[in-house]
């Protein structure tokens, strides 16, 4: 069914100087102190990172709920920050993809698709044998998905030994590490050119429309970045 | 402050939002081979949008992290850029080294 040696490969990734283990659990401590603040009880926090398990999606929840939003709002706002995992599966999975593994590995499989494995993911697949690379993934996602969760715990108990500054400290280190991350994927001109052009264009189109900003400048530097390096044989 | 039922309606509708997009990718997956230029296209498109995601963090952030000064926050990311490329891409050391300094400097 799973080939474990595939599969621990994959958990492995949560050691050594590439770890992704102490910035999801920086981050995901301080969104648990958070979901404590809206109001939700240990359950209902450990919940949310069991089933939804995307940072900016969960903090997007918990802020809406601050300010009273209805669900319907909670959904439409969600679903636009958490848009991006459309054009990231697509161009994760097929290079996962082998016809003798069954189908229902990357459907369920796909629940563990965050910035953390994706980036993990990307990096380390060309190392393994084709046949088995999803149960690589699976690896990798089991052990970031099982960090979140235990981590929103964390971060929900430890929440009132937590002071507002250090709280602030832990809230960076998740875009750092994934800036850091990005950086080091940037091996051709379009990758180079997508990641610049979205930095200076996300917080730009923000300006003009908070809710739309993501998807907007995505496709636009993604679109552009994808000519340049057409242009350009690579 | 939210009641028990509106929070659990809440983690529903979060959950759903989030799985679709992912379940789309899965399917979409499915007809998209790794050599044609729509792969790379969608590539592109993800580097892109979560660049854009992460743009917006910095300059403007959700939570906490807003308490903190624009300037400090873009002082922090680029000295941790720094110390990522001079420490042969180790990553463990600017995600530990950004929590101190940006509490550090946020309580000066």
């Amino acid at each position: 069914m799973i080939n474990f040696k595939i599969f621990f490969q994959g958990l492995k990734a949560h050691k050594g100087s590439k770890s992704p283990a102490i910035p999801l659990a920086a981050c995901f401590i301080a969104l648990g102190a958070l979901l404590k603040d809206a109001g939700f009880n240990l359950q209902q926090s450990a919940a949310s990172s069991l089933f939804t398990y995307a940072l900016p999606g969960q903090l997007v929840m918990a802020e809406s709920l601050l300010v009273g939003a209805s669900i319907i709002n909670i959904f439409i706002a969600v679903w636009l920050v958490n848009f991006r995992l459309y054009p990231m599966t697509v161009s994760l999975f097929p290079l996962l993809e082998h016809k003798k593994q069954p189908k229902w590995k990357y459907f369920l499989s796909c629940h563990f698709l965050a910035v953390t494995s994706w980036l993990i993911a990307k990096d380390g697949y060309q190392k393994i044998d084709k046949k088995y690379r999803i149960d690589f993934w699976i690896g990798i996602g089991i052990g970031t998905w099982t960090t979140a969760i235990l981590m929103t715990v964390v971060g929900y108990l430890s929440a009132d030994y937590l002071n507002k500054d250090m709280l602030i400290g832990l809230a960076i280190v998740n875009p750092v590490y994934f800036f850091c991350m990005m950086i080091g994927a940037m091996k051709n001109l379009s990758i180079t050119s997508a990641v610049f052009g979205g930095t200076i264009l996300g917080p730009l189109i923000y300006t003009v429309s908070s809710e739309w900003a993501l998807l907007f400048a995505g496709v636009i530097a993604g679109t552009l970045a994808f000519l340049i390096g057409g242009k350009n044989g690579k | 402050m939210a009641s028990s039922q509106i929070i659990i309606l809440a983690i529903i509708a979060t959950s759903l939002a989030t799985f679709i997009s992912r379940f789309m990718g899965a399917i979409t997956s499915k007809k998209v081979s790794v050599k044609s230029k729509v792969f790379e296209w969608f590539n592109c498109v993800a580097y892109a949008t979560l660049a854009a995601l992460l743009g917006r963090m910095i300059v403007f952030p959700a939570g906490v992290l807003a308490d903190s000064d624009l300037f400090i926050r873009i002082v922090v990311l680029i000295i941790c850029i720094i110390i990522f490329m001079i420490s042969k891409k180790n990553l463990v050391l600017p995600t530990i080294v950004s929590a101190i300094l940006l509490s550090v400097l946020n309580s000066i």
